[in-house]
């Protein structure tokens, strides 16, 4: 797998448009790992990212942070 | 004294439903716009700022309730400004004991946390219901799209705040825990075979586990707006409480004409009085009673007691 999006302490909206820019380099139908803070980032980035159409698979906590999977699905 | 006095001509139509407010100055007004939900589409706009200029007006002010104020307009000129604007679909607004034009937040259509189109409902309030006169006070609608209620839909007589009530398909649930790191509520819980629980009682209806869950295991069972009433701000003021949940956006305006039927009665004899007020004197089961004659399914069994804020 290795496509892994540390978005750990990166602020609103910042989080999201580097999530972005961040998934155009990753193959469409790939699995991709994003590391996001408790709080507003794992509140509010799984919807803005399910939004942009992509799929998403699963949320764990781990060690005081969110890894959130996806795939990657392109328009 | 041979002065020749000019007499100005004003068509008295067109101040019929108010929005000419007198300023400080001798012959100057404020002319309120209509801006239903705050929308000003930029065509009108640009015809907003042609006519202003020509008729020397130097600025604008943008009201607290989404309007864009005309200042220090000239008595005189009024039948050519509202000719003009009225070229460009700008109509001008109304004030007094009114029903005022509907403030709304951007609601479902590009908000994402919007769950009703708050814009769409204040647009055919303001069309069917605008201006009507309610014989006592000023008469405030207000409408927001979600829970976060950036409006502040209970300091208005009427106010609407979008609501869904969430209901989870457990066979279709992936257990991915989502929904529940999503709800700020804590009303859904993770439980041991790794299912959502779901806390009615804490849930506040903002439908974010429906939003976040990436499989449409949490639908909509319900979706309308929740209905407070009586509030209002100023010298007294008075937080509106909950006499409806799910009202569907298509009885919006019969419920709020509703509202006003009753508000017309019980402040008789009365005089200046909000509808707070009456509330406050007449007890809420009298309008919740009203109100459920004709909205059996969705007026809620009792609400709070108001009472004025003393916080002056």
């Amino acid at each position: 797998m290795g496509n892994i999006i540390d978005l750990r302490s990166v602020c609103c909206p910042m989080n999201f448009v580097q999530a972005k820019l961040a998934l155009e380099s990753v193959e469409n139908g790939m699995v991709v790992e994003i590391l996001l803070d408790d709080g507003e980032a794992v509140r509010n980035l799984p919807r803005s990212l399910k939004f942009e159409g992509h799929r998403l698979l699963g949320l764990k906590e781990c060690e005081g942070h969110y890894i959130l999977t996806m795939e990657k699905v392109a328009e | 004294m041979s002065e020749k006095r000019v007499k100005t001509t004003i068509d008295m139509k067109n101040l019929k439903a108010g929005g000419f407010i007198k300023e400080r100055d001798k012959d100057l007004f404020t002319v309120r716009l209509r801006l239903p939900g705050g929308r000003l589409p930029v065509p009108r706009l640009r015809k907003i700022a042609e006519v202003a200029e020509k008729y020397g007006v130097e600025f604008v002010h943008l009201s607290v309730r989404q309007s864009m104020e005309l200042i220090h307009v000239n008595i005189s000129d009024f039948d050519g400004i509202i000719h003009e604007l009225g070229e460009g679909g700008q109509k001008v607004a109304t004030c007094g004991s009114r029903l005022r034009v509907p403030v709304a937040c951007g609601g479902c259509e590009y908000n994402p946390n919007g769950l009703l189109d708050s814009q769409a409902s204040a647009l055919e309030v303001d069309e069917k219901l605008f201006a009507t006169p309610t014989g006592h006070h000023k008469f405030k609608v207000a409408f927001s799209g979600c829970p976060f209620d950036c409006p502040k839909a209970a300091i208005n007589d009427v106010g609407f705040i979008g609501a869904v009530k969430p209901e989870l398909d457990r066979d279709q649930c992936i257990s991915c825990g989502l929904c529940a790191k999503t709800c700020a509520e804590g009303a859904i819980e993770m439980d041991q075979d790794t299912k959502p629980l779901y806390y009615p009682e804490k849930c506040v209806s903002c439908g974010d586990c429906v939003k976040v869950c990436p499989v449409q295991a949490w639908i909509e069972k319900a979706k309308g707006y929740m209905v407070y009433i009586g509030g209002k701000w100023g010298r007294h003021p008075l937080v509106g409480t909950k006499y409806a949940a799910f009202l569907p956006a298509e009885k919006v305006v019969a419920f709020i004409s509703e509202v006003l039927a009753w508000y017309r009665e019980k402040a008789q004899g009365l005089g200046r009085i909000r509808l707070g007020k009456v509330i406050i004197s007449e007890g809420a089961d009298s309008l919740l009673d009203h109100l459920r004659n004709s909205f059996p399914d969705y007026v809620v069994e009792t609400t709070l007691t108001h009472r004025v804020l003393e916080n002056k």
